[in-house]
């Protein structure tokens, strides 16, 4: 090897993309995509639900094959990839549903399938070789846990450095990271943000795939943005900014980003009070909290700080184990969802797919379910009854569907979403509960649903959103209740909103 | 009627041209009769778990209870001497009891269908034979009832009663199912119980009630069985009629995860199973074989309906494929 070659190696991308179509019956996925990335670089990648990153993701792990188009890895030009040949160039996956086995050890997950083994007939596992196998991968991703620890155990974040302990396992030059920080709260972000950097400075390039800008700002060297399937530019270092990204995203500007108007809101009467509530997760921590008409308060706090538990008590899904629930005032017994239901208390919870929707079942059959009797006559389901009711739903929250009978999981995340508050607004909600609402949804959706929140407000209903996107918190917020440790750590009005405040309030301490 | 549904009409009349051909006693009204009385029988009982199948659960106690129940019900006319509409009334209420304390067990105290309803299989199976001291429950010599014996055992126009019975139960059945908000809830479950339980509805007591129509069902079918037998050994009385049931709803599109699955498919069902009981029959088959005919059937049934379905996705794309061709140009 001569210096040429190494000089010619340090600016030869590792990674090259030209002209990849992929197309679907029906539609074009990607139109003559194009991209690069360069060893030791970190891209961010990013453009709404439906742009073309999955496809793309899907191509790059061999998946599936592009139509036309080369893909270059590592100096070989390839028509397609398969999925041992990507895995063998080096490109790992860290997908946003995490592949982990959480009844087994950190060890076990990361080299699955791969395990040292002792001679011998009986193949048994070498544990301490996997342990000294294992100790250097941790030790690159900063893991602060043993690697006997049960992954059940762990936080999100750092089932997400075993994830990426696996991937450097096998020897990757480019960490594909799809939406990781989607389900992260902001302490743990920090931390697989600093994982990034760690991964860059060892020359390892990174594609960080993110609907939290602000993430890609700080991480980023390079922004490429996928809209319609097609490139739809890139930013250099200097050019990253929120707006720019935004703007090439949806091709043109958002109007003036929606603050919620500054005069000074009354405060409406009581609707929802926790008195001293206990919730299984956190027994011996009373939380009080009151939900006013006609405000949002949101509710901020480290994933795993009780808020979720919090909202499955005020939805009658856990029971409590102390304390009183009032309603405009009354005493509330809650022995059921269907109890909540009945009192006019609606819950969007935080896992769509599991709790939120059937995804057999239609948008209509969906949004009549929780009040399918008002659907029937006689006890026999009027289908026309239902029909007319998700009809206005549709229109009313611009549900993108072909018609209320499509089967709610062939829809976009924003507009299952959509299904999900469709079906409770076509009830007349008090309290609605909104666990993380915006989630994995678009920025178009978002703006939406930030709408829809705070025309339920003004409506006169107690908004109670939960949200570890700390944007969201203090853009829609009327007030900020913030959780530590399943207890309320403290209340934030608007005057005192900052991100500093409800950090500081998130880790146990007294706002500024 | 789904497509699977008229799939399997389909392979219904195509086994019932194929028997008649080889052996013309297959039309005979007589043979048809027998048949079509053994559909009722069985019918019944597989509605019955075929509500149970939809929640995604399972009752395997079903061939125990119609022992235990037929057992008694005999008794308590035979030997006690009760009015038989009392004694129905008692058996369909004990029924109901049974179905009832599955449900509760299941959705109460969190057990899983499978050991709950298996210990019910011995449990019932144990009690009926003590409650005979292993003997033979039937009737006395010259014990007549008959009106009960015309509406469980009879025929009006040549058309045996209790078919009569399972269509009526199947009529009503299906609008409960596909019709009635207790059966749209009931496929809710079936598919997704926890975002059933999150959009409000009271998740246990409707898998309860699963329960107690299988049970009530059951029970009907264990006085149709007890008077179609009129003698009930409570060893073997009602053995494996579970895995018959089971069948008739696999075969008839139903998914033991839930969910999925049609009444005329479970009846559908029913008739394939006791129409290649008759094959076996009729054509001469050693009966030995009667269940490995019967298993076999259904594994081909089944793969042969997975395999359409894969078939049938993959040609959907290539349509859409070849039409996206032929519109490249045009764009």
């Amino acid at each position: 090897m001569n210096y040429s070659d190494t000089s010619i190696a340090a600016i030869t991308p590792f990674l090259s993309l030209e002209n990849v179509r992929k197309t679907y019956p029906g539609v074009v996925a990607l139109d003559g995509f194009s991209m690069e990335v360069r060893p030791g670089e970190v891209i961010g990648l990013v453009g709404e639900n439906g742009a073309g990153k999955s496809t793309l993701m899907k191509i790059l792990g061999g998946v599936t094959t592009p139509d036309t188009g080369t893909i270059t890895v590592d100096g070989t030009a390839h028509n397609s990839l398969t999925v041992e040949g990507s895995l063998g160039s080096g490109i790992a996956f860290v997908h946003q549903e995490l592949n982990l086995f959480e009844n087994l050890d950190v060890a076990a997950n990361i080299f699955f399938g791969r395990e040292p083994l002792r001679a011998g007939p009986l193949k048994l596992v070498d544990r301490s070789k996997l342990r000294e196998m294992v100790a250097p991968l941790l030790k690159r991703v900063g893991a602060n846990f043993s690697a006997d620890a049960q992954v059940a155990d762990l936080s999100l974040a750092q089932q997400q450095m075993v994830e990426i302990a696996k991937a450097l396992s096998i020897k990757a030059r480019l960490v594909i990271l799809d939406e990781p920080t989607s389900s992260l709260p902001l302490a743990e972000t920090d931390k697989l943000l600093d994982v990034i950097k760690a991964l860059k400075a060892d020359g390892i390039s990174v594609i960080f795939i993110s609907h939290r800008l602000h993430e890609v700002e700080r991480v980023a060297d390079r922004v490429v943005v996928l809209r319609d399937g097609m490139l739809a530019g890139t930013l250099g270092k200097r050019d990253i900014n929120h707006d720019q990204m935004v703007k090439l995203m949806i091709g043109r500007m958002l109007k003036e980003r929606e603050k919620a108007s500054e005069a000074a809101r009354a405060p409406g009467a009581t609707a929802l009070a926790a008195k001293a509530i206990r919730t299984p997760t956190y027994p011996s921590r009373p939380v009080d909290l009151d939900v006013r008409r006609g405000e949002i308060l949101g509710l901020a706090g480290l994933v795993g700080s009780g808020r979720t538990e919090l909202a499955r008590v005020f939805f009658g899904i856990d029971g409590s184990l102390g304390g009183t629930l009032e309603l405009d005032g009354k005493t509330l017994v809650l022995g059921s969802a269907a109890d909540a239901v009945a009192h006019g208390i609606f819950l969007v919870p935080e896992d769509r797919k599991l709790t939120g929707i059937l995804l057999d079942l239609s948008i209509a059959q969906n949004i009549s379910l929780p009040n399918l009797p008002a659907h029937a006559r006689r006890s026999l389901v009027s289908a026309s009854a239902e029909t007319a009711t998700a009809e206005k739903q549709k229109k009313n929250l611009g549900i993108k569907a072909p018609s209320v009978q499509t089967r709610t999981g062939t829809l976009s995340g924003g507009n299952q979403q959509k299904v999900v508050l469709g079906k409770w607004l076509a009830m007349n909600p008090k309290v609605m509960i909104l666990d993380e609402p915006t989630r994995g949804i678009d920025i178009g959706a978002k703006a939406e649903i930030y709408g829809l929140m705070r025309a339920l407000a003004d409506a006169g209903v107690a908004v109670l959103m939960i949200s570890s996107d700390m944007e969201e918190v203090i853009g829609v917020s009327d007030r900020i209740a913030v959780m530590h440790e399943g207890q309320i750590s403290g209340i934030l009005d608007k005057d005192q909103f900052s991100q500093e405040n409800v950090l500081l309030l998130a880790v146990g301490k007294q706002p500024k | 009627m789904s497509k699977k549904d008229l799939g399997l009409l389909i392979l219904i009349l195509v086994v019932g041209a194929i028997v008649a051909i080889i052996n013309p006693r297959f039309l005979l009204p007589i043979n048809l009769a027998n048949t079509s009385n053994l559909i009722g029988l069985f019918g019944i009982l597989s509605i019955g778990q075929a509500f149970v199948i939809i929640t995604g659960g399972i009752e395997l106690s079903v061939g125990s209870v119609v022992a235990l129940l037929g057992t008694l019900f005999i008794d308590f006319i035979a030997v006690r001497e009760l009015d038989w509409p009392l004694a129905f009334v008692l058996i369909i209420a004990l029924g109901a009891i049974i179905g009832l304390v599955h449900g509760w067990l299941i959705t109460r105290l969190k057990l899983q269908p499978f050991v709950v309803t298996l210990c019910g299989l011995l449990i019932y199976r144990g009690v009926a034979r003590f409650y005979t001291a292993d003997g033979t429950a039937g009737f006395a010599f010259g014990q007549n009832f008959p009106e009960l014996e015309f509406l469980t055992a009879g025929r009006s126009w040549g058309v045996p009663n209790s078919f009569i019975a399972l269509i009526v139960i199947a009529i009503v059945m299906w609008v409960v199912l596909h019709r009635s908000v207790f059966g749209r809830y009931l496929y809710a479950i079936g598919k997704n119980e926890e975002a059933a339980k999150y959009s409000g509805i009271r998740t246990g007591r409707i898998v309860m009630a699963a329960y107690v129509i299988c049970g009530v069902l059951t029970a009907l079918s264990a006085i149709y069985f007890a008077m179609y037998t009129r003698s009930i050994s409570p060893a073997s009385h009602g053995q494996f009629y579970e895995l018959y049931a089971i069948a008739a709803a696999v075969l008839g599109g139903f998914s033991l995860r839930g969910g999925e699955g049609s009444l005329i498919g479970v009846i559908l069902g029913t008739v394939l199973l006791q129409e290649l009981q008759n094959l076996v029959n009729l054509l001469g088959i050693p009966s030995s074989l009667n269940f490995a005919v019967m298993g076999g059937v259904i594994l081909i049934g089944v793969l042969v309906d997975q395999q359409w379905g894969v078939f049938r996705a993959r040609r959907l794309m290539v349509d859409a494929a070849r039409k996206n061709v032929a519109g490249a140009p045009a764009e």
